[in-house]
């Protein structure tokens, strides 16, 4: 098909299966990371906001390719041999915490102070504030934000390509140096990571939709 | 001003020699930053009465509602709630929570809960109710604000006046002995606010302790056993009901003037 293979296309899905893998696990990642980091910057503890602070604002100040560069490099100097595969999903969770922390403590915070005082009112505790009345309704608000952010963790995960991890576009690089078509070649990559991103982008975008009018 | 009829006729209750007051305030300062909002409030509110918090906007009567249920801290005085100490070293805020219940103006309800499920939160989680005493609690405080029907729904499907009368249950299955109401019809359409201060009177007819501020003259003086107006963080004149017919000062004589 236009001059590339079927198995040649084939090798690009492969790669594209390895982009899911590293998005899924940077997700993952970012979230066990992320919703502490939301929490500590929320708290009312100084030592707590002032560390979480630092690292979120640390972490955002570093471009995710040299994220990549010092996981691998760094890492393996300690006499730890990590694959391109580790590396990867260290430094994406690094770089998704960062800003799933920064989302999700927008989200808390976007609910009304009035619901932390109804609830301080009828005696419950700072822990049963927040996760029978605030968490629930921040989930609500995180939703679209979360899912749109998902789009950037799967196209972030090309730069692991620096530390020639085997993802959508490593297998692209790969295989236009095998037959020269780079046009069909980055054209067919660039179709494949629409297919996975345009899906999360509507499902954001119509779930907002959906909040907007009922908060209406 | 909302005229309203109640079937049941509040009898005031006259201060007992020996009782000791529900709310004591001594002499309370509370500050701002710079800005002194009570400067220096006495008042007793006495078991079974009723007293409504009248005066201008700015006037200090939120900042004193929230102060006793330790919402503002006082920076000055004594203040005694339920014959706890606000003041004292021991005192614990959450054991005073369980004792007062507070209703705002703007109904603060948890908008992703059933009505039942934002009555029974508290009692559940916090005097550790099972399922079948919350929904029988719940039962019985919708009842008391004419509600039973609406358990299952969720708050935006209610009206304001029903919201406001959902708040109040949610405070009333703490079971407190003290009920604090501010401004809670002020944000209702004019028609709406009757339905929830017919729910208040009858509260206070069945004898609650309860600090209301309020804006319903006619209420006000048809409720309560004691009417406090205040005048630039002071209580500026406090009496019976019929106070609001003979004012003893130029600012209350204006502000019942003034109709508001
Ligand atoms: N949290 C706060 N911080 C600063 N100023 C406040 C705060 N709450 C109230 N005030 C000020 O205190 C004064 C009295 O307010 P408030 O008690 O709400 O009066 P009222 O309920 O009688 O209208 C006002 O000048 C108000 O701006
Ligand atoms: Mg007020």
């Amino acid at each position: 098909m236009l001059g590339v293979s079927l198995d040649q296309y084939g090798f690009l899905v492969q790669g594209a299966f390895w982009t899911v893998v590293l998005s899924l696990m940077g997700f993952v990642g970012g979230t066990i990371v992320g919703l502490p980091v939301a929490l500590a910057r929320i708290s009312r503890g100084w030592f707590l906001c002032r560390a979480s602070s630092a690292y979120v604002q640390f972490v955002q100040g570093i471009p995710l390719p040299v994220i990549m560069f010092v996981v691998y490099f760094g890492v393996s100097i300690y006499g730890f041999d990590v694959n391109a595969l580790v590396a990867a999903a260290i430094a994406m969770t690094l770089y998704s915490s960062a800003y799933l922390g920064e989302i999700w403590k927008g989200c808390i915070q976007a609910v009304p102070k009035t619901q932390w005082e109804a609830g301080e009112c009828l005696a419950l505790t700072n822990l049963q504030r927040f996760i029978y009345i605030i968490l629930p309704q921040a989930l609500r608000i995180a939703v679209p934000p979360t899912v749109g952010f998902l789009v950037q963790i799967v196209k972030n995960t090309s730069y692991s390509v620096v530390i020639g991890f085997f993802d959508l576009t490593y297998s692209a690089k790969i295989l236009n140096n095998a037959t020269f078509k780079p046009f069909i070649i980055f054209t067919a990559a660039a179709l494949i990571y629409f297919a996975i991103c345009f899906p999360l982008s509507r499902y954001a975008r119509r779930f907002e939709l959906r909040l907007h009018r009922r908060n209406a | 001003m909302t005229v309203i009829s109640m079937n049941t006729v509040h009898t005031p209750v006259a201060p007992q020699d020996g009782a000791q007051p529900m709310v004591s305030f001594r002499d309370v300062h509370k500050s701002f930053g710079a800005l002194e909002v009570l400067k220096g409030i006495d008042l007793d509110v006495m078991p079974g009465q009723v007293a409504a918090l009248i005066g201008r906007s700015g006037s200090g009567k939120s900042t004193a509602l929230r102060c006793i249920n330790g919402l503002e801290k006082i920076n000055d005085g004594e203040l005694t709630v339920c014959g706890r100490n606000l003041r004292a070293r021991d005192f614990e805020l959450r054991e005073l929570r369980k004792e007062v219940g507070i209703v705002f103006q703007s109904y603060n309800l948890f908008p992703h809960l059933t009505v039942e499920q934002n009555v029974t939160l508290a009692p559940r989680k916090v005097n550790g109710l099972d399922a079948a005493e919350s929904r029988a609690l719940a039962a019985e405080v919708l009842e008391q604000v004419g509600l039973s029907d609406k358990a299952s729904s969720y708050p935006e499907q209610l009206s304001g006046g029903q919201q406001q009368r959902v708040a109040i249950a949610r405070s009333l299955a703490m079971r407190p002995k003290l009920m604090l109401f501010d401004e809670v019809t002020s944000a209702l359409d004019p028609e709406l606010t009757g339905e929830v201060l017919r729910v208040i009177g009858k509260l206070a007819a069945g004898g609650m302790t309860m600090v209301l501020v309020t804006h319903e003259m006619a209420f006000a003086r048809q409720v309560a056993d004691l009417v406090v107006y205040m005048h630039q963080g002071r209580v500026w004149e406090a009496g019976k009901g019929t106070m609001l017919d003979d004012p003893q000062t130029v600012e209350l004589r204006q502000f019942v003037g003034s109709g508001l």
